[in-house]
């Protein structure tokens, strides 16, 4: 598995072209190898959630580049871009993003529609994913029923769908209390075990603090302004 | 073949989240149907109406004589003797000449104008009659019964009704009554050397004109009507009359589309957001608009056909009740007559993009804005 990405002097305005632009990401060198857990973090308003949505290939930035293992991915015309978003990152949202309407199961399996997944083991998998975090019985709820916990690890299940080697999540304890942050934790735990390659933004300090996480690259005012990294033995 | 199971797979996934997502705004939808087939339906209508009328008026006239001849008489339309025939016999490009005996006679039983007529060929006998389908409805007649009718001295005719003529065009045959020559002229007290009119005919369509000029020189009393210049004015007539209809409708139809259009263009917050999601988790462009395709051609679709559906049963199966006050008004007697169904392909096709193609334009564009946007922009 895969995931190595690798940002080169990014930068993202906002209102380009206005006299109110305005840098959210500012110049960031960074350099994430494939597997292990890293956690952005930093006041709101710093650029956390800018940052992961050019990694992600949903926005472009608006000078530098990103690369995933030594390809240039920022670049890329649209239809490879969306083939990036469904294959190798997977996203949860800050706030889920879910399709109201639909069930827990639909939403699960909506990346998977434009490979064309047979529907057989589409299925297996979106069930397994489910029951594997809790939400068998929630299978067929309607989004707008589900809780936050529940709302969120449905949105993790369809990060997971297609198994991408890079899981990128953006604030994900923010609206759980301890014991589900702890649970998510443990979660997370997993899929680095697996061999992906996490990266999580949060001023959460639970999450910032667990010993899951390999490092902390401190963000502010779009810079980053601190990386630390943890050897096996100070976990 | 993987890719092609895949792609068929893609496919179906697709469809499967169109038809759900049509499901999730039922309302929504159902309220367009309605608005959409309603106007399928009334355009529908009347071009089925007037062009089965137009097909009516042809077949009556494709048996009609190229030229008749009227004598006029103090600039009113008079009966014409033998010997004006006489006189046209002589013309190059002429063919033959007849005399033809016919009019109108007001029954006040059921308050509508026959049309008497005394077929060419002759076979009918004195005494008996021929009598159109809604005559014959209207009349509550059958073959064997009798029919009266009151001549110009006020005496009661009595005919035996010998043949009911068959539905096949109505327009034409719908009020006809035959009668034999004799009983014709003894009804109405016409003298025998005299007919209503004369036909000629002129099998080559080249010498129509010289011929009308001739017979003109040779009658200067008479007036002279040519099957070409009634089909044209059938047209004329049927045509104003359709635009008549059609450009009141056609701005209903422009304000349908945009409306459509505003809605449209306007996406709702919601929809936008579920495009930005679906690009976020990998659907394509092509991906988003291939769904929207399918939710707007579903939904136009099923409102064309049910509109066409629905205009066929109203103008052939009923008669058209909501039209015929507006497009048949120059008809005298024509309570509940069936038009022949018949149907125009090319009209069909205008009438499918005139609908169909607006609609699917004015869903498509804005859907297409949203979904090349970067999701992150279309999410916010
Ligand atoms: N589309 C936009 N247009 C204008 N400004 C924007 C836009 N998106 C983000 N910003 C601004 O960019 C800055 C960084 O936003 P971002 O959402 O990345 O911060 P964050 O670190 O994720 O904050 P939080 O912890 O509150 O989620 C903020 O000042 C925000 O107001
Ligand atoms: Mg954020």
């Amino acid at each position: 598995m895969t995931g190595h990405v690798e940002l080169r002097g990014v930068r993202k305005a906002f209102n380009e072209g206005r006299p109110n632009r305005f840098w959210a990401v500012n110049g960031i060198d960074l350099a994430l190898p494939a597997g292990g857990v890293t956690v952005l973090s930093g006041p709101s308003g710093s650029g956390k959630t800018t940052l992961l949505t050019l990694i992600g290939c949903l926005g472009r930035p608006t000078e530098g580049r990103v690369h995933l293992d030594g390809t240039e991915i920022s670049g890329l015309p649209e239809p490879f871009r969306a083939a990036l978003r469904r294959q190798t990152f997977g996203f949860v949202f800050q706030r889920f993003n879910l399709v109201q309407g639909l069930s827990v199961f639909d939403n699960v399996m909506l990346p998977a529609y434009p490979i064309g997944t047979p529907y057989r083991s589409l299925r297996d998998r979106a069930l397994d994913l489910l029951q594997g975090f809790g939400l068998g019985h929630r299978v067929d709820a309607r989004i707008e029923s589900l809780s936050g916990g529940e709302a969120q690890r449905t949105a993790l299940a369809r990060a997971l769908i297609n198994d991408p080697p890079v899981l990128i999540a953006d604030e994900p304890t923010a609206n759980l209390d301890s014991e589900l942050s702890l649970a998510f934790l443990e979660i997370v735990s997993g899929l680095r075990r697996e061999g992906r390659t996490l990266l999580l933004s949060s001023h959460d300090p639970l999450v910032r603090d667990a010993a899951v996480v390999d490092r902390v690259v401190e963000l502010r005012d779009g810079r980053l302004v601190g990386d630390q990294r943890r050897s096996e033995d100070s976990r | 073949m993987n890719d092609f199971r895949g792609m068929l797979e893609r496919q179906r996934y697709m469809v499967d989240y169109a038809v759900s997502s049509m499901a999730r705004r039922k309302g929504r939808n159902t309220g367009l149907f309605i608005v959409y087939g309603a106007m399928v339906f009334l355009l529908a209508s009347v071009l089925f109406y007037t062009s089965a009328l137009q097909h009516e008026a042809g077949v009556l006239l494709a048996e009609a004589p190229e030229i008749v001849v009227q004598r006029m008489v103090a600039g009113r339309h008079d009966l014409i003797p033998t010997d004006h025939a006489e006189a046209l016999r002589g013309i190059r490009g002429v063919r033959e000449v007849r005399g033809r005996l016919w009019g109108y006679h007001y029954d006040p039983v059921v308050r509508a104008n026959y049309t008497l007529l005394v077929p060419p060929e002759g076979g009918i006998a004195p005494g008996t009659a021929v009598i159109g389908p809604a005559l014959a409805r209207a009349r509550g007649a059958g073959m064997g019964d009798a029919l009266g009718l009151r001549g110009h001295d006020g005496n009661v005719f009595s005919f035996r009704i010998v043949t009911v003529l068959p539905q096949e065009s109505a327009l034409a045959s719908a009020d006809l009554l035959l009668v034999a020559e004799t009983d014709f002229r003894e009804l109405f007290g016409i003298p025998t050397g005299r007919y209503t009119d004369l036909t000629l005919r002129v099998p080559n369509p080249r010498e129509v004109q010289t011929v009308a000029t001739k017979v003109l020189e040779a009658l200067p009393d008479s007036r002279v009507i040519l099957r070409e210049e009634m089909l044209r004015t059938y047209d004329a007539v049927f045509d104003w009359r359709s635009t008549l209809i059609l450009l009141p409708l056609s701005g209903a139809l422009f304000a349908f589309a945009i409306l459509a259009w505003e809605r449209a263009s306007g996406l709702s917050a919601d929809e936008r957001r579920e495009i930005g999601i679906l690009k976020a988790v990998g659907w394509e462009t092509g991906d988003v608009l291939r769904v929207k395709l399918w939710e707007s051609g579903l939904l136009s679709l099923s409102a064309f056909v049910f509109g066409t559906t629905a205009a066929y049963w109203h103008v052939f199966g009923l008669s058209a009740p909501l039209l015929a006050p507006v497009m048949q008004g120059w008809s005298v007697l024509y309570p509940d007559f069936a038009l022949t169904p018949m149907v125009d392909g090319s009209q069909m096709l205008a009438l499918f993009f005139l609908t169909v193609f607006p609609y699917l334009a004015a869903t498509l564009i804005p859907v297409w804005r949203a979904a090349v946007t970067d999701p992150d922009e279309v999410m916010r």
